[in-house]
């Protein structure tokens, strides 16, 4: 036996060489990238509950031969082009920018490659097959699963009681999506297609599952780093909106005290979540699959004769989902797609979208304060930007900071859950028109 | 597929885009409050009890009905609500007495 031709062979097949081959530094920058994520999931509690799959996603799908997740698979999917499953290849050339031929393919083939094992046109069967754990666990964000399972749990957990005993908060959820297009704007100017401006965009509607399933549809390739932008800046609302809110508003309009919010009763919060999905759904059909799994999981948690479903909606259901779609949308931040010059404009193109989104809700709640003679705290409309329950708590801080005894949380949860429903019909316009 | 488009495209996309979601919100509040007002018209109104045809004697002072357990109203001199609830629970857990058998009758701040 050949103890050092066998060991020469284990290292020459281990992770470790993929470092030392082409592009391997990349890998590299990327497990730091997963070090770093994991550091602020963990040490700084970014969102810890997504922050931290994502990361460890990172990590695994950037550690050389793996095999965890294949990007070629995915891309084969995505363009529809037929896939060597044995070389991890796609048939397609990138800079004619047309699929290839299986003959011209094979021509091209190396000649120490494999033996091709061409599938002309991938299905989920075919991935489920030859795919890896992450591939797997992806199909469920490729098939918009996710995103909509977590609304449910969202739907099951929100109390749409003081929207409803206020809807004219529903407007600064509206106004507060002006950082989604915005953002699209800024994107388009940045050199970004349409659609991937819209997936951009939606960053600003600070509302992950809504930001992912947009994604998914319009730009599939930049879904990693928009998740990771996404749930980062939501998690830095405390840091990114109170500067805007003292800047754009007096201490007078933040001391304002709102009255007292009228009392809800059963019936309406059952037939709130029944009317909003027929509406909402009817006026914008692409909206179904968001509004239509927030209003589902909200009727079963008012219903009063469905605590158990709601129940695992609010815990089992949602973490469940949460674990996968954490890990498998981490997976997607492969070196190669990653590190480009377009993450970093995502990256700044998401700040800028949340931090438009909070002058609109401002701006509006200042005009709804002068419209109603100083009755209405324009704090309030910051938390226009959904971001449950966080944005509306800066409102509650900010508020107290002005006038101790202002008690600005539940005005403020109204606007916060419209902001839900204001980014689910942005979302829904960017899929109608860019789909 | 990529959709390239020029800035005067995306701009009219942009205005469009935040302006339907403020129409489709200002329709949704239409919606909700007609539906409010709806169940709320459905909702039976108390019986008013038909007046008496000789003024009746002076009735005692009419009150609100207690909940169950109420311990009374609580008057507030230039004392905010939160900082109340605090004094109350100190002092019920200060005097190992559970609140819920004790009564407050006023809280006053003192300035020196």
């Amino acid at each position: 036996m050949d103890i050092l031709g066998t060991l020469k062979g284990l290292w020459m097949d281990s992770g470790f060489m993929g470092f030392f081959a082409s592009g391997g530094w990349k890998s590299l920058i990327m497990i730091v990238v997963a070090l770093v994520l994991l550091y602020l999931g963990i040490k700084k509690k970014f969102e810890p509950l997504l922050l931290v799959g994502i990361a460890f996603g990172t990590l695994l799908t950037n550690l050389p031969g793996a095999g965890l997740y294949h990007m070629a698979m995915w891309d084969a999917y995505v363009y529809e082009c037929p896939y060597d499953a044995a070389n991890e290849a796609i048939l397609y050339d990138v800079e004619e920018e047309r699929a290839l031929t299986v003959e011209e393919y094979l021509a091209r083939l190396p000649e120490d490659a494999q033996e091709p094992e061409i599938i002309e046109k991938l299905s989920f069967t075919d991935i489920a097959h030859i795919g890896g754990l992450l591939d797997i666990l992806y199909i469920g964000v490729k098939a918009g699963i996710y995103p909509c399972l977590i609304f449910i749990g969202v739907g099951a957990m929100t109390d749409f009681g003081p929207l409803i005993a206020n809807p004219k908060s529903f407007f600064l959820g509206a106004a507060a999506q002006f950082g989604v297009f915005f953002a699209f704007f800024g994107a388009v100017l940045l050199g970004f297609a349409g659609n991937q401006a819209a997936a951009i965009g939606i960053i600003g509607g600070a509302d992950g599952p809504t930001a992912i399933l947009t994604c998914m549809l319009l730009a599939p390739a930049l879904l990693g780093p928009i998740a990771i932008a996404a749930y980062s800046y939501m998690a830095l609302i405390p840091m990114i909106q109170p500067p805007i809110m003292r800047a754009l508003t007096t201490k007078k309009e933040r001391a304002v005290k709102m009255e007292q919010l009228r009392e809800v009763s059963k019936t309406e919060k059952i037939v709130f979540p029944i009317v909003v999905a027929g509406f909402v759904i009817l006026l914008l059909p692409s909206t179904a699959p968001l509004i239509g799994c927030l209003m589902f999981g909200n009727l079963l948690r008012e219903t009063g004769v469905t605590e158990r479903l709601s129940d695992v909606a609010q815990n089992a259901l949602m973490n469940i989902v949460t674990l996968f779609l954490g890990i498998s949308v981490g997976a997607t931040t492969v070196a190669a797609r990653f590190l480009t010059l377009n993450t970093l404009k995502i990256v700044l193109l998401g700040l800028i979208a949340f931090g438009f989104s909070t002058v609109g809700g401002l701006l509006v709640g200042k005009l709804m304060y002068k419209l109603s003679g100083g009755k209405i705290n324009p704090l309030i409309g910051a938390a226009g930007v959904s971001a449950v329950p966080m944005a509306a708590r800066v409102a509650q801080v900010e508020g107290q900071k002005a006038n101790p005894s202002n008690f600005l949380l539940m005005h403020a949860m109204g606007p916060n859950v419209a902001g839900v429903i204001g980014s689910a019909i942005a979302a829904g316009f960017l899929i109608k028109v860019f789909g | 597929m990529d959709v390239k488009m020029n800035i005067g495209e995306a701009l009219i996309d942009a205005v469009m885009g935040w302006a339907v979601v403020f129409l489709g919100i200002a329709l949704l509040v239409l919606v909700v409050v007609l539906a409010g007002k709806l169940m709320s018209a459905k909702k039976p109104v108390p019986a008013v009890p038909a007046p008496a045809s000789a003024p009746a004697p002076a009735a005692p002072q009419a009150q609100t009905p207690r909940a169950p357990g109420a311990a009374g109203e609580l008057k507030l001199y230039d004392t905010p609500e939160r900082d109340a609830a605090m004094v109350m629970a100190i002092v019920a857990d200060e005097l190992k007495i559970p609140i819920n058998e004790l009564r407050f009758i006023s809280i006053r701040e003192v300035r020196k």
